[in-house]
């Protein structure tokens, strides 16, 4: 049982590494065989995932979308002195981002094909980058998940920096700052957290459902590991996630005062602080329109569709379950990071002269819609700790997450498209593109509404609904939400207004507006497909992804309940907290 | 029925200490055999039928077999009358010592210089060098610390200008020897503040008397308050010493000119092996005056002549001049400590976050690339002190912890070992074919010598410490242990370090990979042998930043006698 999961992850994670090693061998002047090799790699990846979401009863290698608990769960040694695991698993929240990554990663490898300089060690880089994003997704071991996290900086910074734009130098290392600087601090709160940590305080059942101790074997078994942990005489400390995550909601382990605020407190700044520098959110977004802008077609795809989503799945998995009681003391900063991001991205992509410039000012916006949704803390004791309408807004962000993917990835698809006929991106020196490539201005047209969030396509649905819990959660900012709609319709209208319609193409290289090729029919065929089938029917994303987000809301807003009850002030101050404790 | 005179009876002793003493002494004594052996053959010109390369590469496998962990080390104990201990310290830092001699020489070797006239004259300062540095990992006595510290440099001065005629080399040799006699003045100074006011030269002794000395009652009494400024000073007199060896800031001005100056061998000689025996000297001084070890087994005697064997026990037991304390005794007196702790940790963090601050900005504006690499090693340098203010922190309330953080360190030297000795390894090999140590002549290297190009940014982004590269896990550690000791302000200003270096690590390997390649520069064809050398070299770096453990225990293991 388990060994089965261990091949079929490290399969998932590890083929691409193992296509990079086999790339090393191909002689230099064969670039179309790597191209293709890289591309069978990644679609025998994508393939793997497929198979898994394919409707049947876990067991084998199906996930099981009625399942919330995490799934495929293995557990080995890989570190004993620092209790460091070779842990990796799935639930709903990670499985849709794991299919989302390589469904991208696979169209995005399709889309460099133009890519002529030093093919080897592009693909390389590619197929190395692609283990460090599915690694995240998966890795359920604090260490394993920051080992992964980082891996993905290099091959991305040579990606940017080597095949990018005129500025791509620039570009390059800004990412690599901004995001090596976000995960130091995250590396701080990850040692902070495992220092604090105990495996001794949970209960049986807990360390259980932590997998601490395997699920696989039978009671007798438990009990005799349950036993020998507990005969340890020091504490044990521990990496593992999901045991974090119990420590953190049933336990005091994070509690502790430093400098005048809780551990968790701090723990979770900084976390946060890490994570939103991915997704981006203002102030610390400003890495991100020059990275997009300068790196290739097939990177930027990357970067919008699957990169940032890491910064959400980071506060969704991570933040807020293992730190309940800093995310409640600051839910209403979470929450107006959001909502400054998606005004000021829109405000900012409104004022954009370069179209790819514009498309990624359009992510911060959209982006902010996650951390929004996320945060709204609205289970609280004014509503008899009513969670639905934050599971509204956790279900709304996840959501966002895949729909942003799809139409952000395709937008950028869409001016590289027009970007390799005519060399420029300036909005001003298009016009009177319907014309000339119809085919090319209808999709990208479908693609541009789906990132709109017109109603029938994928945005819309994760905007509505993140928009419709903020009501609940603060009317002020459910206003100012719903109003950034009219902003992002009229960024992105304007934008088709200037770039597709009028009357003819004025600006240069005109002669080369030839029609869409078959290989950019099918990168961006599936991408618009699935656009349209996400927002008819959104149940087939919710289908996977809602027990287990439900469950995650479930769990903390039982965790405000307990608190609400067992003291009798808000505990808002964790010092009255510690008092309490000392008392008991 | 025979009566003992004293004279015999010392005698006896001192032989017979001597003689137990030599096992924990071989790699040292094989050292010392080989540097002979190395003389001799000079003597007797027969360097020209025998290449000294050989005799280099046989001594000092020789010395790491006889001395290599896998000789565990039960208890602790000391060796001749108490001059130095021999514990899994020791025999950890030792064994990294040792495996740097044989790597070195095969580097050298590769790399031609030195060549082979001046082979003999190197190979035996290098030893020479090597045995001092192993005295420093292991004193146990004020004697021993500035006779290793004297035997480490001395050597130095001559290595840094062992490229004749290079006016560069002439002067970063002297350069090197004036700081280095000042340096060795003020820590001689200090040693002898220390040994007046303590009345012992021995360590363990010496903490034992501190520690009476700064017992709360007699604090309270104002007992002993006259001393207290000759001893904070006399500590940072010493300290002075030891921040020469580990060129840490602010006596770090004599690193990039002496660097630049050497040749990259020798750099690879300074920055591995000086550092790892100044940071093991660092450890003991710390130890030494801010904590009580567990008293040393002593030395089973083997009598010379024929005692009574009461009476040599006797002998023993006032000879070595051990704290023989009983364990409560003990407690209070490491609790007395706590103000040297404090002292000694503040002074080590300050220290630890300057230099680690100040190499990493310091390297940014530089053009050379060896200048570039002896500001990182001072920025290395400032990481690798801070396990030791951690350590201080820890000692009292938490041994283990301490131990660990003790480890932490040992563990980023086995480390630093590899990504060093690996840099400049390549710099070597690249002057050899390019005939320019400029980082502006690396520029689209990767496209001629794409294996060295691809092994030296591994071992640049292994120095940044980034997973899944060695130099992660080292500065892991290093950070989990300065939160365990709640340095809270040490450890954010390492973690804003870390992304400092980033921009100017990054910056060579960006010029290797993205820069087109200049005219006029040499072609660089590099040979099967040193791009094998180098990517032997690199590797380690990805087996340990994956599976870290081993050493880590090993690591761990070698600093469990400390606390």
């Amino acid at each position: 049982m388990e060994s089965t999961y261990v091949t079929l992850l490290s399969l998932i994670v590890f083929l691409p590494t193992a296509g990079a090693l086999a790339l090393a061998f191909f002689p230099r002047e064969k670039t179309d065989a790597m191209k293709t090799f890289s591309l069978v790699v990644t679609a025998v990846v994508f393939l793997l995932t497929v198979i898994m979401a394919l409707p049947g009863q876990g067991g084998g290698w199906q996930f099981d979308a009625a399942v919330s608990e995490m799934q495929k769960v293995f557990s080995l040694d890989w570190i004993p002195s620092f209790n460091i695991r070779y842990f990796m698993g799935l639930d709903g929240i990670s499985f849709p981002l794991l299919l989302l990554t390589t469904f991208i990663t696979m169209l995005s490898m399709g889309a460099s094909w133009p890519i002529q300089k030093h093919v080897k060690a592009y693909c390389i880089l590619f197929l190395l980058l692609e283990t460090g994003m599915l690694g995240v997704f998966l890795a359920l071991d604090f260490f394993l998940f920051y080992v992964f996290w980082e891996v993905m900086l290099l091959p991305m910074y040579f990606l940017i920096g080597v095949w990018g734009g005129p500025r791509r130098e620039y570009a390059a290392i800004k990412f690599f700052l901004y995001t090596l600087l976000g995960s130091v601090f995250m590396l701080i709160a990850i040692l902070m957290l495992y220092f604090a940590s105990d495996l001794k305080l949970l209960s049986d059942k807990q360390l259980v459902v932590a997998n601490v101790v395997s699920s696989y074997v039978d009671q007798a078994a438990q009990a005799e590991q349950i036993a020998a942990l507990r005969a340890q005489p020091q504490p044990i400390h521990t990496f593992n996630i999901l045991a974090l995550q119990q420590l953190g909601q049933h336990t005091d382990a994070f509690d502790t005062i430093i400098l005048g605020k809780s551990l968790q407190w701090w723990a979770f700044l900084l976390l946060l602080l890490g994570f939103v520098i991915k997704v981006p959110s203002v102030p610390l977004h400003t890495w991100l329109p020059d990275a997009h802008v300068e790196a290739p077609t097939p990177i930027s795809m990357i970067l919008a569709g699957v990169l940032l989503k890491m910064g959400g799945y980071g506060i969704i998995r991570i933040c807020y379950p293992i730190c309940p009681h800093a995310g409640y003391d600051l839910a209403y900063f979470v929450c107006l990071l959001g909502v400054v991001s998606m005004v000021y991205g829109g405000f900012a992509a409104l004022a954009q002269k370069d179209f790819k410039r514009l498309v990624a000012y359009s992510s911060v916006s959209h982006m902010g819609y996650v951390v929004l949704g996320i945060g709204v803390w609205s289970a609280v004791a004014g509503n008899q700790f009513n969670a639905d309408a934050w599971k509204m807004g956790m279900n709304g962000a996840m959501f966002q997450m895949i729909a942003h993917g799809i139409s952000s990835s395709g937008m950028f698809f869409m001016v590289g498209v027009i970007y390799d006929r005519v060399h420029h991106r300036n909005l001003d020196q298009f016009g009177g593109l319907f014309a000339k490539m119809p085919v090319y201005s209808g999709l990208a047209i479908g693609i541009f509404f789906a990132g709109l969030g017109l109603p029938g396509l994928c945005g819309f649905i994760g905007e509505v609904f993140v928009t419709l819990s903020v009501w609940n959660y603060s009317h002020a900012l459910a206003v100012i939400s719903a109003s950034v709609v009219i902003i992002t319709a009229a960024y992105i209208l304007w934008t088709l207004q200037r770039v597709y319609l009028g009357p003819e193409y004025r600006g240069p290289h005109g002669d080369h507006l030839h029609p869409m090729t078959i290989r950019e029919l099918a990168i961006v065929a599936p991408l618009l497909v699935f656009a349209i089938v996400f927002g008819v029917y959104p149940q087939a994303v919710f289908h996977y992804m809602t027990p287990s987000v439900d469950r995650t809301v479930d769990d903390l807003a039982a965790w405000t309940r307990m608190e609400a009850t067992s003291s009798p002030s808000t505990a808002d101050d964790a010092q009255e907290r510690e008092a309490s404790i000392a008392q008991q | 029925m025979h009566r003992i005179d004293p004279f015999t009876d010392l005698v006896n002793s001192l032989v017979s200490d001597t003689l137990a003493s030599t096992a924990g002494f071989q790699g040292e004594l094989t050292l010392c055999a080989t540097i002979v052996l190395i003389l001799l053959l000079r003597i007797s010109n027969l360097t020209s039928r025998i290449d000294s390369f050989y005799v280099m590469l046989l001594g000092s496998a020789t010395a790491l077999y006889l001395a290599g962990p896998w000789h565990p080390v039960e208890h602790p104990t000391e060796l001749f009358t108490g001059l130095l201990i021999y514990d899994s310290f020791t025999v950890y830092f030792r064994t990294l010592l040792f495996l740097f001699a044989v790597l070195f020489a095969i580097f050298t070797r590769i790399s031609g210089i030195p060549d082979r006239d001046a082979a003999p004259d190197a190979y035996a300062l290098v030893l020479g060098a090597t045995l001092g540095m192993c005295i420093m990992a292991s004193a146990n006595h004020l004697l021993m610390i500035f006779l290793g510290v004297e035997m480490a440099s001395v050597p130095s001065y001559a290595l840094a200008g062992l490229t004749k005629g290079r006016r560069k080399s002439s002067e970063a040799a002297l350069k090197y020897a004036v700081y280095g006699a000042g340096a060795a003045g003020i820590m001689l100074y200090g040693l002898s503040l220390l040994a007046g006011v303590l009345g012992s030269l021995h360590l363990p002794t010496m903490a034992v008397r501190l520690a009476d000395l700064l017992q709360p009652t007699n604090l309270e009494q104002g007992i002993g308050a006259d001393t207290h400024m000759v001893l904070a000073l006399a500590g940072l007199m010493v300290l002075v010493g030891v921040a020469f060896k580990l060129s840490a800031v602010p006596f770090h001005f004599w690193c990039p000119d002496v660097f630049e100056g050497a040749s990259a061998e020798i750099n690879a000689f300074l920055s591995v092996a000086s550092k790892a025996a100044a940071l093991a000297l660092l450890a003991r001084v710390a130890i030494g005056f801010g904590y009580i070890p567990e008293p040393p087994v002593p030395q089973e005697h083997v009598a010379l002549f024929n005692v009574a064997e009461g009476d040599v026990a006797a002998t023993a037991d006032q000879g070595a001049a051990g704290p023989a304390a009983p364990a409560h005794d003990r407690a209070a007196q490491i609790e007395a400590l706590a103000p040297a702790r404090d002292f000694l940790w503040r002074v080590l963090a300050f220290t630890a976050v300057i230099t680690c601050t100040f190499g990493n900005l310091a390297a940014y504006g530089q053009t050379n690339i060896k200048r570039l690499l002896a500001y990182s090693t001072i920025a290395q340098a400032g990481y690798m002190i801070m396990p030791v203010p951690a350590a201080m922190v820890l000692a009292d309330s938490d041994p283990q912890a301490a131990r660990a953080a003790m480890g932490a360190m040992a563990f980023y030297a086995g480390v630093y070992l590899f990504m060093n000795l690996g840099a400049f390894a390549v710099v070597a090999f690249l002057r050899n074919v390019m005939h320019s140590e400029e980082i502006a002549d690396y520029a689209g290297l990767v496209r001629r010598a794409p294996i060295v190009a691809v092994c030296f940014s591994v071992i640049l982004v292994s120095l940044i410490g980034l997973p899944p590269l060695a130099g992660f896990a080292g500065k892991l550690l290093i950070f989990s242990y300065l939160v365990q000791a709640k340095l809270w302000t040490v450890l954010v200003i390492a973690g804003l370090n870390t992304a400092i270096s980033l921009y100017y690590y990054l910056r060579v390997v960006k010029i290797m990979t993205f820069d087109p390649e200049p005219e006029n520069r040499l072609p660089v064809n590099l040979s099967f042998i040193p791009g094998t050398y180098v990517v032997l070299i690199s590797l380690p770096l990805f087996i340990l930043g994956i599976w870290w453990n081993n050493l880590n225990e090993l690591a761990t293991a070698a600093a469990r006698h400390l606390f």
